[in-house]
């Protein structure tokens, strides 16, 4: 793993969509580098026929019994949550040219 | 009645079902004690007195018409800043969502509420619950009520130095890799985190989704007890949630606690280990011995690569549930966007601190095309090595005792440019939640200096009653349940 222990922090930010300064880019860089360096202690440990866990129990494809409509909220609830509203609606800058 | 604040829930139902104080007086004795102290501590980030006081006068009512709704009606109970109390701001200690008021009660939350709880204050963490000292907060620094230039611990800081400092009676947190335990340790409080499933994440701010669980912080055993008992339960919104019988907790404490293997894991006490939370552990696991219970030898070979593997499968699904702050629907937005791409960059660039960038970018990382296998998928399969490891040591014990933390509270700063040094001290608490089970951290012992020290009791999967019984047979025949930190305004 040792040769991927640079992370190409712009390609990164831009992936994870955060704008980061170049003082920000610089510090996480070198921190980064740090910690999967230590990260590497996982290639001490064999874990061939192992299997991958992603949850604590035995439980997957939960199906809801029949779904029933319950309360919602209001849509000048929704509106006074978004940042900037107009007309009932949530303003985003254009999507569309 | 100036100190019904450090009372334990049994005495205040017995003043309360006797009227030598109403829900209101307590609520007024927890304000002022705040009050008192909360220049010193900081374990709020906000808090609506006078709601809380309608809540305490609407509990006396219930009581006077012969309705109270059982041990928690009338007892202010402190909510971390992480989980949705409909009405209230929401800002899980984050510039992301400084402005934002929940429009609906958490699961838990309305547990609570059925109970007659007084739902009190929002409580300091670290920001989106990532870190291990509440240092990151947007918003202030909680000290640490036993010595003021030392960190509380995290993330649930607030939670933790509250209970210690009587700004309330019991709190609510949430652990992800020990941060209910860590803080309790460091603060002198009893702090549990059940089993995964058991509470409803429903209204939780989601963090780490297959790690995230709720629990209680209290001063007693039994307050964390009848705590638990009304936070868990069954919930069709999360779909993680398990159906099992209710248990009574509290009532299993009456019963004498029965001979029991208890595991000691080596690795847990190696050279990480501070020779005097080592020494109090130690001890402790002696007066178990002492009272004829076995103490047996264990291994939990993979422990070491807890770290690792939680700082991957935790900034994987952190990098995936924090994509939803945008700046369009409900958190900051930048004002320096000119297209929909700069809005997200930027907004997320504004928002969030130092710390949950870098998890994001790490959490990013490790998913992206080419990383994944080596990172992710590595990490996944060595949780299950990790999970074996508690299986087979659950084959021969009942429960696992270790210390909660390597070192006591730490002093504010000295950690916060060193992450991986940051990320080291939840080493004994993170394999507990990698395998989905239950663990609590017991008050034990105080240095020299007067910093508490926590041991750790982990538990079978739904073990619940059993740990705590363990945890109960201990405080029961010690006094550190007792002992209260000097603060400087302190009315006690």
């Amino acid at each position: 793993m040792s040769e991927k222990t640079e992370i190409d922090i712009n390609y990164v930010a831009e992936l994870a969509r955060i704008e980061l300064s170049e003082t920000d880019k610089e510090k996480l860089s070198g921190q980064l580098k740090d910690i999967l360096v230590y990260f590497e202690k996982l290639n001490q440990v064999d874990v061939t026929g192992i299997e991958p866990m992603a949850h604590a129990h035995k439980v997957q494809n939960i199906w809801r019994e029949g779904d029933q409509a319950g309360p919602v909220f209001s849509q000048s609830v929704l509106n006074k949550m978004a940042p900037e509203s107009r007309d009932n609606q949530v303003v985003v800058p254009k999507v569309v040219e | 009645m100036s100190d019904l604040f450090y009372s334990n829930i049994s005495e205040l139902q017995a003043g309360l079902n006797n009227k030598t104080f109403t829900a209101v007086d307590l609520m007024q004795s927890v304000i002022e004690r705040t009050e008192a102290v909360e220049s010193e501590v900081n374990a709020f980030i906000s808090r609506d007195i006078e709601d809380a006081l309608k809540q305490a006068e609407a509990s006396d009512k219930r009581r006077l018409a012969g309705a109270s709704l059982g041990a928690l009606d009338g007892i202010p109970v402190g909510i971390k800043d992480i989980m949705a109390v409909k009405g209230q701001p929401l800002r899980c200690a984050s510039k992301m969502l400084e402005s934002f008021v929940a429009p609906y009660d958490a699961t838990c939350i309305e547990h609570l509420k059925a109970s007659g709880a007084v739902i009190w204050g929002r409580l300091n963490m670290d920001e989106f619950a990532m870190g291990s000292s509440t240092e990151n907060s947007a918003f202030s620094q909680t000290a640490n009520p036993w010595n003021l230039d030392c960190i509380p611990g995290g993330s649930s800081g607030g939670s933790a130095a509250s209970v210690a400092a009587g700004q309330t009676i019991v709190s609510i947190g949430t652990d992800t890799g020990g941060s209910i335990r860590q803080p309790a340790a460091l603060c002198g409080v009893v702090g549990m985190k059940p089993t995964y499933g058991l509470a409803s994440r429903y209204g939780l701010v989601a963090f780490a989704s297959s790690l995230d669980q709720v629990g209680p912080f209290a001063r007693t055993v039994k307050d964390a007890a009848i705590l638990l008992e009304s936070l868990v339960g069954y919930d069709p919104k999360d779909s993680t949630s398990l159906n099992r019988p209710k248990e009574n907790y509290s009532k299993a404490l009456e019963q004498p606690l029965r001979k029991l293997k208890l595991g000691v894991p080596s690795e847990f006490f190696g050279d990480g280990v501070d020779p005097e939370v080592k020494a109090a552990v130690e001890k402790a696991i002696d007066w178990y011995r002492s009272e004829g219970h076995t103490i047996v030898e264990i291994s939990l070979p993979h422990s070491e690569l807890c770290v690792p593997v939680y700082y991957i499968i935790a900034t994987a699904e952190a990098s995936s549930n924090l994509a939803r702050f945008d700046g369009v629907r409900y958190s900051h937005r930048s004002s320096d966007a000119g297209n929909i791409n700069e809005l997200f960059n930027k907004s997320r660039g504004e928002g969030f601190g130092e710390e949950v960038k870098r998890r994001i970018i790490l959490g990013t990382y490790v998913l992206s095309s080419g990383y994944y296998d080596a990172y992710y998928l590595r990490a996944q399969k060595v949780r299950s090595l990790i999970r074996n490891d508690f299986d087979q040591a659950f084959e021969q014990v009942d429960a696992i005792l270790t210390p909660t933390t390597p070192t006591p509270a730490f002093k504010k700063g000295e950690k916060s440019d060193d992450p991986l040094s940051m990320y080291l001290s939840d080493i004994y608490t993170i394999s507990v939640n990698l395998a989905g089970l239950p663990a609590l951290s017991l008050p034990v012992g105080m240095t020299q200096e007067q910093l508490p020290i926590g041991m750790q009791i982990i538990g079978k999967a739904f073990g619940e009653a059993d740990i705590l019984s363990v945890a109960h047979a201990f405080e029961s025949n010690h006094e550190f349940k007792d002992l209260r930190p000097n603060l400087d305004n302190s009315k006690q």
